[in-house]
């Protein structure tokens, strides 16, 4: 594929374009870092829930992991542009990581999440090389390459991580050495979002600065920014990396809070669902991840109790629909309707 | 032990003509179109399926079933590229993978409302069963008769490609569509028949691979990977590469299979990430 047709094919690229008329309003600031009222508003809310639904506590928890990880694929993908297929896979080194940890006696959780995004972030570090490489169809099929050959190692190390069966045995200690796991899910609850709420605040800065605005450079034309003296595939590779231990540490917290490790960690249908989760909530906002993720599950947990045949169904119809006619998600679609409105009131 | 090499590389070449036949269409599409199609293996489900119920509700004789097969598949593809696919032509690679997924999917829980979730069985003719001696080896005849459908095809294929107007048609608009379309070549109406014909040749694959591949409605997802795999190894927009890659791929899977069983799927996976790393463009790179 010659780079002139690349660039004339892409030419009606919906969410590109809305970033640039923003940017312009702001042009000659830095990004305002600054926290919304809205923002604050969106915290709140799983605060409430923990007092408003006591009874979906485990649901909420993991709605908040998912969350975690499918921010980590909105770094690589919202805001970097890789495509990838195969994300699970160190979702799924995290989990068994500190699974095995715990399994071995090492049961003390927040070291557990920094040993966890460490192997998570290795493998990354070592994959990124292969995803620079490549084109989109080459990063597609080394992401999805990766990982098959995690899950089917996995699968065939049955004496390591317990193959089909799972890793059970997980005995966790109590965090902090103070607040035991209870069977209500509680200390989960609040240990999920503590974690899920400073790594996103880390996040948030770091799409903020100017390293993230230059992710943004590249998604947008790569080719140019080694005009302005961006090192593309060294920024690449960072953010990849980055990527890769925060899907870790989500994995990590799916093991602890859970005290089960599954095969289907790493599996494909995992990592397709989180690119679900993310165009559903909006990609490259950091929050569509979290909405995509909420609504997502909170849906699964209604329809797929009918019949496991007909939500794949609709999750497909759906996806058919959300490319053909609704590219941009709810965030997307929330920010269309917040400008219109904004505009008239302006008039 | 030579003789069982010699088998082994035997049904790894039957197998990869096999993968070959179906991700033909995928490749010469993606080159064309630039389209990332993940959906591809739902066209040869189609075939798949197609053969079966003829077989069984109708009793047709298989032989008879293959050319309805593709039949069926390419009608599928060419409306589908008319009211959907073609929709997304200019769309981002994310959008078009995101696209397919759902099609995917989509197919997959359709093939299990209607034909159930279970393998589906093929009766083969009595003459494309057992073993037939080919130069005093004992050579399986349903794999032998497979080779044999895709030379033909492979045949078939090259010459409407390199000796007709509509594959003239067809290299020009895979090499520079702006410019084809300017010479007068409707390229939009050679985009829809060569993807019909491509998920024809999907659909055949997936009869004639019922024996070999198996049926059920995972089929797309279960090998999803294989026919992205053949077309990314050998290169999209060609023929050469994606045969060359689907015989090596073949025959790597069948003997990593047949020689080292405890370690699985592990080869061909080792194998893909090895070959797109040396050449992360494709084994056979098109244009410039």
């Amino acid at each position: 594929m010659s780079a002139f047709s690349n660039s004339t094919l892409k030419t009606r690229d919906e969410p590109v374009s809305e970033p640039v008329v923003a940017m312009n309003k702001s042009a000659l600031r830095l990004p305002n870092d600054r926290w919304k009222p809205l923002e604050i508003v969106f915290w709140l809310l799983p605060v409430a829930s923990f007092f408003l639904f006591p009874d979906y506590l485990v649901l909420v928890s993991q709605i908040m992991i998912v969350g975690l990880f499918a921010l980590s694929l909105d770094l690589i993908l919202g805001y970097a542009g890789i495509v990838s297929l195969g994300h699970a896979a160190f979702f799924g080194l995290g989990a068994y990581t500190a699974g095995l940890l715990s399994v071995h006696g090492w049961g003390e959780p927040v070291s557990a999440l920094f040993a966890a995004a460490l192997v998570a972030g290795i493998a990354g570090f070592i994959v990124s090389f292969l995803v620079v490489r490549g084109e989109d169809l080459a990063r597609l099929m080394v992401t999805l390459g990766i990982g098959l050959m995690l899950f089917e190692a996995a699968n065939k190390a049955a004496f390591i991580t317990g193959g089909v069966d799972g890793l059970s045995g997980m005995a966790m200690g109590k965090l902090f050495g103070v607040f035991e796991f209870d069977l209500f899910g509680k200390t989960a609850f609040w240990y999920s979002f503590g974690v899920l709420f400073i790594l996103f605040v880390i996040l948030r800065r770091l799409v903020n600065s100017p390293f993230g605005m230059s992710l943004r450079g590249i998604r947008e034309g790569g080719r140019r920014m080694p005009a302005i003296g961006a090192n593309v595939d060294r920024r690449l590779k960072a953010i990849f990396t980055i990527g890769a231990m925060v899907a870790g540490v989500a994995g990590a917290l799916l093991a602890q809070t859970t005290q089960f490790v599954g095969l289907d960690v790493l599996g494909f249908p995992r990592s397709a669902e989180l690119l679900i989760m993310l165009v559903l909530g909006g990609t490259g906002r950091l929050y569509g991840a979290l909405i995509g993720a909420a609504v997502f599950m909170v849906a699964q947990d209604k329809i797929s109790g009918l019949d496991p045949a007909y939500w794949q169904f609709y999750i497909g119809l759906f996806l058919v629909l959300i490319v053909l006619f609704a590219r941009g998600g709810i965030m997307g679609g929330a920010e269309k309707i917040y400008n219109k409105f904004k505009r008239k009131e302006a008039a | 032990m030579i003789g069982n090499f010699i088998g082994v590389l035997f049904d790894g070449i039957a197998y990869g003509s096999l993968l070959f036949l179906i991700s033909v269409g995928l490749s010469v599409t993606m080159g064309m179109m630039n389209f990332i199609n993940l959906a591809h293996g739902a066209f040869a489900m189609v075939g798949g399926y197609v053969c079966v119920s003829l077989l069984q509700k109708l009793g047709m004789p298989f032989l008879a079933t293959l050319p309805l097969a593709f039949i069926a598949a390419a009608v599928v593809g060419l409306v589908l590229e008319r009211t959907l696919y073609r929709q997304l032509y200019q769309a981002t690679h994310l959008d078009q993978v995101l696209f397919s997924i759902g099609l995917t999917f989509m197919a997959v829980a359709g093939a299990t409302f209607i034909f159930g979730p279970t393998q589906q069985p093929v009766n083969l003719p009595d003459w494309l069963r057992g073993q037939v001696p080919v130069l005093g080896l004992d050579v399986g005849a349903y794999r032998l008769f497979l080779i044999g459908v895709v030379v033909l095809v492979t045949l078939g294929l090259y010459f409407l490609i390199e000796r007709t107007r509509f594959g003239a048609q067809i290299r020009a608009s895979v090499d520079n569509q702006t410019a084809a379309a300017g010479l007068g070549i409707n390229v939009s109406r050679v985009f829809s028949l060569t993807f019909a014909l491509g998920s024809g040749l999907a659909g055949l694959g997936g009869g004639l691979g019922i024996d070999v591949l198996g049926l059920d409605p995972s089929f797309p997802v279960k090998y999803m990977v294989y026919f992205l795999l053949v077309v990314a190894v050998g290169g999209a927009g060609s023929i050469k590469g994606p045969l060359i890659a689907a015989l090596i791929l073949g025959v790597f899977d069948v003997a990593g299979k047949y020689y080292v069983p405890e370690v699985g799927a592990f080869v061909i996976y080792t194998l893909m990430v090895v070959l797109l790393i040396l050449f992360p463009f494709g084994l056979v790179r098109r244009k410039a």
